[in-house]
């Protein structure tokens, strides 16, 4: 009986996960092998070798590959100097960096706009001291610079936590040991963190490969992701069919690379999965 | 069938959650939506395009409660209207939608010898909705109004902007805003290649296409809803817009301007249509004839500030009004606008896929 009751706790997440999860999966999948007539299609999914597709998910993944990219050479030392204070508010550091999350991140990315755009702030200054202005927004360096911003917290987080597991006396040891500095780096900390970096660049690589709000937001309809076509073929083109194809396509991309950073992840670590 | 069962139900999920914003709206409203639901007349319109006071007086007056619905674009009116889940009355939207709703047999006839203030729209907008309504009996104009170039006055002079090559010259290199929006956009292109605004000709479609692949350079964004702040805020020196965006933009920044090239624009009229799904016909008559009432119309007008068809309000507004192009359009502008027809879905699928193309260049 008390089992049965504990069983029925699951109840709630049983109906989420067949509603808002297998069901719209279902449905995708649905749409992505059949045609507008109803009948058995791959043209959907063959449909991704279409040079303007071939364009936009080789430019998703080179934004992809850049933003976490940044995120991780940004996180990781940030990580590591954050870990070695050793003072009492140690914990409100960790909370000031993840302080922005409260706001909602559309608001954020639109001051960015404004910070960024021909006649804004930045570009006020820049004129001001001189160097005149420079064209910032709406390119795919901005869409970069927004992800970064924005995704850069889920980088920080794993990283952190992975990183002050690590006991002193560990360090300690090697360097008793004759170990110089890099050495500990790279024989010690680096591979006692890889779960936390895995975690990091698939947190931060998945949804920067799959965005398309901030392309719209700081690319101003230039820059044209993968997340973008799918989009436009729901909302504007009204095929539905070929939306679902590629986001299909697309889910498969985002497995393989989940997928790839298990394999590094030796230990299995990675709280994704 | 089953797939006809399978999209209405991804719809009705989709309508879903976005009524649930329209009943947000709502419910700040004057009435409370929930009473006498069967005797309500449900409105879908544009987001802030009537006036609440008309809405009350209209309550007052007849005593039929009115249920207001809103949305951003004739895409997803169409989304919501298809879903089925709320039966509307009365419905405005773009002309080219009210073509495809009329064609798919979505429209009631409206009998309009039964209204009383029908006369008072202006004969010649009427005559411009034959060419989506050709026996005029479907479609009442609301608004009207032309696509053209809002530019700033300290950058870009008034003969300039005459033609829509300007848009393609590169000394305004990161300083012109297109619109995000497929067929507006593929306006100036097609008028200065000479062709129609309608054409369902590849041909023509792309090379307007490969124009527009050699403008995106010197492009500084395409926007839709953000253009007239933007170009408030002196980002871009020219944006490609509607005319009720330019007159909204030039009350931010008096140094905006707003003109319609020569080789022609898009006309576009907001007409409303009784659609197959209305409980009651006459209130729902009764509803659009108040509309073309002086008084309400006023209210809309003031409130809209849109090229209206009201002939009666267009002759209580002074001169200056009148004379503003931007509002209401010239004769000689109009004889060049054409309005949009919709396309079949070969041309639909080609704009769709050149569009992407130029957007992934």
């Amino acid at each position: 009986m008390r089992r049965l009751m504990r069983q029925l706790l699951a109840g709630p997440y049983i109906v989420w996960i067949i509603g808002f999860i297998l069901l719209p999966v279902a449905v995708i999948l649905y749409y992505a092998f059949t045609s507008d007539t109803d009948s058995f299609t791959l043209k959907n999914i063959a449909a991704i070798a279409d040079p303007v597709h071939v364009k936009s998910i080789v430019l998703s993944l080179k934004l992809g590959f850049s933003c976490t990219l940044v995120c991780l050479l940004l996180a990781y030392p940030l990580a590591m100097i954050l870990s070695s204070f050793k003072f009492r508010h140690q914990s409100f550091v960790v909370f000031l960096f993840i302080l922005p999350m409260w706001m909602n991140f559309m608001l954020r990315i639109l001051s960015w706009r404004l910070l960024l755009s021909n006649n804004g702030l930045i570009n006020t200054f820049l004129e001001w001291t001189g160097i005149g202005r420079v064209k910032m927004l709406n390119t795919p360096a901005s869409v970069v610079f927004g992800m970064v911003y924005d995704f850069l917290p889920f980088m920080i987080l794993p990283i952190y936590n992975s990183m002050t597991r690590i006991k002193d006396d560990i360090i300690e040891a090697a360097k008793d040991l004759g170990a110089n500095r890099l050495t500990i780096l790279i024989k010690i900390i680096v591979p006692l963190t890889l779960s936390g970096i895995i975690s990091g660049v698939i947190m931060v690589f998945v949804p920067a490969l799959t965005s398309f709000v901030i392309s719209d937001l700081l690319g101003g309809g230039k820059v044209l992701l993968i997340g973008n076509v799918i989009e436009q073929e729901f909302m504007q083109g009204t095929n539905w069919n070929l939306g679902s194809g590629l986001s299909v396509v697309l889910m498969i991309f985002v497995i393989a690379s989940m997928a790839l950073m298990n394999i590094f992840d030796k230990d299995g670590g990675a709280a994704v999965w | 069938m089953k797939r006809f069962s399978l999209r209405s139900v991804v719809l009705s999920l989709t309508v879903l959650c976005l009524s649930a914003c329209g009943c947000a709206r709502g419910a700040d409203g004057p009435k409370d939506s929930t009473a006498q639901e069967n005797d309500a007349l449900v409105v879908l319109n544009y987001g802030k395009y009537l006036d609440e006071t008309v809405i009350q007086m209209f309550e007052e007056e007849t005593g039929i409660d009115v249920k207001l619905e809103e949305y951003e674009s004739p895409e997803e009116m169409y989304t919501k209207f298809k879903a089925g889940s709320i039966a509307y009355d009365v419905v405005c939207t773009s002309e080219y939608m009210v073509e495809r709703l009329i064609s798919e047999g979505e429209a009631n006839e409206i009998d309009f010898s039964r209204f009383t203030y029908y006369k008072n729209l202006d004969p010649e907008i009427i005559e411009a909705t034959k060419t989506f309504d050709p026996e005029t009996k479907y479609a009442l104009p609301y608004f009207y109004g032309t696509l053209g170039i809002l530019y700033d006055t300290t950058i870009v002079s008034p003969e300039e902007v005459t033609t829509w090559n300007i848009l393609w010259d590169e000394t305004y290199q990161d300083s012109i805003i297109m619109q995000n929006s497929v067929r507006d956009t593929f306006v100036p292109a097609l008028r200065l290649s000479g062709s129609d605004i309608n054409t369902e000709n590849p041909d023509e479609l792309s090379a307007a296409a490969d124009l527009l692949i050699r403008q995106k350079p010197i492009v500084y964004a395409y926007y839709v809803d953000e253009t007239a702040d933007e170009m408030a805020a002196g980002n871009a020196a020219m944006a490609l817009v509607y005319s009720g965006e330019a007159a909204y933009a030039k009350e931010l920044n008096e140094d905006l301007a707003y003109s319609v090239p020569e080789e022609g624009s898009n006309l576009w009229i907001d007409s409303w249509f009784i659609p197959k799904s209305c409980k009651n016909q006459e209130n729902a008559e009764k509803f659009l004839d108040f509309l073309c009432r002086e008084d309400t119309a006023m209210l809309n007008f003031e409130y809209v500030w849109y090229g209206t068809p009201n002939l009666r309000v267009k002759e209580a507004l002074d001169e200056e009004t009148l004379m503003d192009a931007t509002i209401f359009p010239t004769p000689e502008i109009l004889a060049n606008c054409e309005v949009f027809r919709q396309f079949g879905q070969d041309t639909t699928a080609l704009y769709s896929y050149l569009w992407k193309k130029l957007k992934s260049e």
